[in-house]
């Protein structure tokens, strides 16, 4: 009986959670596109997302080129492949590992950010001065971080894929003996527009998703320290779940017919 | 006389989850008086305040503010009666992310369209009626003292002149001395603005400076509301031992709500 009041606790709260979300959804989607825009809050969350991770998802997108380009090397010699290495690391990197890298590296460093720092102002009532300063906390907090997130990733993981095929070019040329031109000639002849392009749809996406968990556990976080940082954490944890299943998800649509 | 009434509360009712928090409460305030609502911790106080503020929905009651239902209004109406309130947090509540000036000009830039340099202007001037010189004016809040950060949370709620003034424990928190400070600038400010004013308590001290009403609330309900001259003579068993600090009495520690 126990076990089933506590599936029934479960079932119940993972409805609410949903429902709670869902509206979140709605008034923060309603307040980004409703006038007035804050333009210099939107310009200071770029910075924070797109500027201030540049290092990080630099160094994350030119080791993955690195190992990427010594991964095919190694698997393609099995079958004498190994000149298709460059257009398969240049390939992968702008269509998968591109934007989920740069999703997952901005989730653990903006969205636990955007979480703590709005769990902070909930619990030291910041939000609810906001409020009574005739202020919505939705067009004020959320709305700026979620255009800014999605304006920035796709530019992010462009910076990315340049980065991770450049740690791709550097390892191939100097330890697997590939000669520079023909490497940067496999790797440009083989790309199409298409691959970049979706690698940046999916970024928007995920900027989107990163964005979103963070103000959503931030805003509604409760009990203090401990509160603020269990925001924290679920803000990362669901983000970088969410960004997983939409890569799929987006994947399965945008390349099905390719 | 009702007309007299700037603010109604009529059988206010609030609950959290199974707890019933506020169980009809009545209270009313006149204009330009003040009134201190005291009570033990968990009693209902800033529920009560919340409820006013529009940061709670109450289930079931009336709240009327200048003889207009605030229950159920639009957020372009609530933001417009938003407007002609101010607040002084418990903790001060101040936006870590702006700067001191920033923070009492906040109201006046984003809820009333002051232009950012003449509200600096303005916030100078509230930051000297409360005592504080103009450089402090470029600091963080984090680099204030408690009772500095009262002082421009008091500023910031005077700074557009508000009809409406409320104050949460305004003394929670600070020595003595600082705490009789915060009182005097709060009646001399009031004063200054002609401002209706609640202020939530627990500290009689602070309740027999500002008070020209006092209400006193227990277990959600108001017990006893008079002139602040009468509390000595409330006749009201709860009342005499709150005022005296007593723990004998009609109120015990275990029935108080949370």
């Amino acid at each position: 009986m126990n076990f089933l009041a506590f599936i029934g606790r479960l079932v119940l709260s993972l409805f609410a959670e949903v429902g709670r979300l869902s509206v979140f959804l709605k008034d923060a989607v309603v307040h980004t596109v409703a006038p007035p825009m804050y333009f210099r809050l939107i310009f200071e969350q770029m910075v924070k997302i797109g500027y201030n991770s540049l290092p990080v998802v630099g160094l994350t997108a030119f080791f993955t080129g690195g190992a990427l380009v010594l991964q095919i090397y190694v698997g393609g010699s099995r079958f004498n492949a190994e000149s298709t290495a460059p257009s398969i690391v240049a390939l992968g990197i702008t269509r998968e590992l591109g934007p989920v890298l740069a999703g997952l590296m901005v989730a653990g460093r903006v969205g636990a950010a955007i979480a703590a720092e709005l769990g902070t102002m909930r619990v030291t009532e910041q939000i609810d001065a906001l409020t009574t300063l005739a202020t919505n906390p939705f067009k004020y907090l959320v709305a700026p971080r979620l255009v800014a997130a999605v304006l920035t990733l796709p530019l992010l993981v462009l910076v990315a894929d340049t980065i991770g095929v450049m740690g791709g070019f550097i390892v191939g040329t100097r330890s697997l003996g590939f000669n520079e031109g023909s490497y940067i000639i496999n790797t440009v002849d083989f790309i199409e527009f298409d691959d970049v392009f979706s690698g940046l749809v999916k970024a928007a996406v995920f900027g989107f998703i990163i964005a979103l968990m963070g103000c959503y556990h931030g805003y509604y976080s409760q009990g203090g320290a401990q509160g603020v940082g269990r925001a924290t954490t679920n803000a990362v944890v669901t983000a970088s779940i969410l960004i997983l299943a939409a890569n799929y998800i987006l994947t399965s649509l945008l390349f099905t017919n390719i | 006389m009702s007309e007299d009434r700037h603010i109604e509360l009529t059988d206010v009712h609030k609950r959290f989850g199974t707890k019933n928090v506020l169980n009809g409460v009545n209270l009313h305030v006149e204009r330009q008086k003040s009134l201190v609502v005291i009570g033990g911790s968990g009693s209902g106080k800033s529920v009560t305040l919340k409820c006013i503020l529009g940061l709670v929905t109450p289930e079931q009651g009336s709240i009327k503010i200048n003889g207009q239902e605030t229950l159920g209004i639009s957020s372009g109406a609530r933001d417009e009666v938003l407007s002609k309130m101010g607040m002084l947090f418990q903790g001060a509540a101040l936006f870590d992310s702006l700067l001191v000036w920033e923070n009492v000009a906040f109201g006046l830039i984003q809820g009333h369209n002051v232009a950012r340099d003449k509200a600096k202007d303005i916030a100078f001037e509230k930051l000297a009626q409360v005592g504080l010189g103009s450089e402090i004016a470029e600091l963080s809040p984090a680099e204030l003292s408690g009772g500095m950060q009262k002082r421009v949370g008091l500023a910031r709620a005077i700074a557009t002149d508000p009809e409406i003034i409320f104050f949460d424990e305004p003394t929670t928190g600070l020595d003595p001395i600082m705490g009789d400070i915060i009182n005097d600038l709060i009646v001399d400010c009031v004063k200054q603005v002609g401002a209706t004013t609640i202020t939530i308590t627990h500290d009689m001290a602070s309740a027999r400076k500002i008070a020209d009403k006092i209400a006193m609330i227990y277990e959600g309900e108001i017990i006893w509301h008079g002139d602040a001259a009468d509390v000595d003579e409330s006749g009201s068993a709860h009342v005499e031992q709150f005022i005296h600090g007593s723990d004998e009495g009609p109120i015990q520690t275990e029935s108080v709500i949370l």
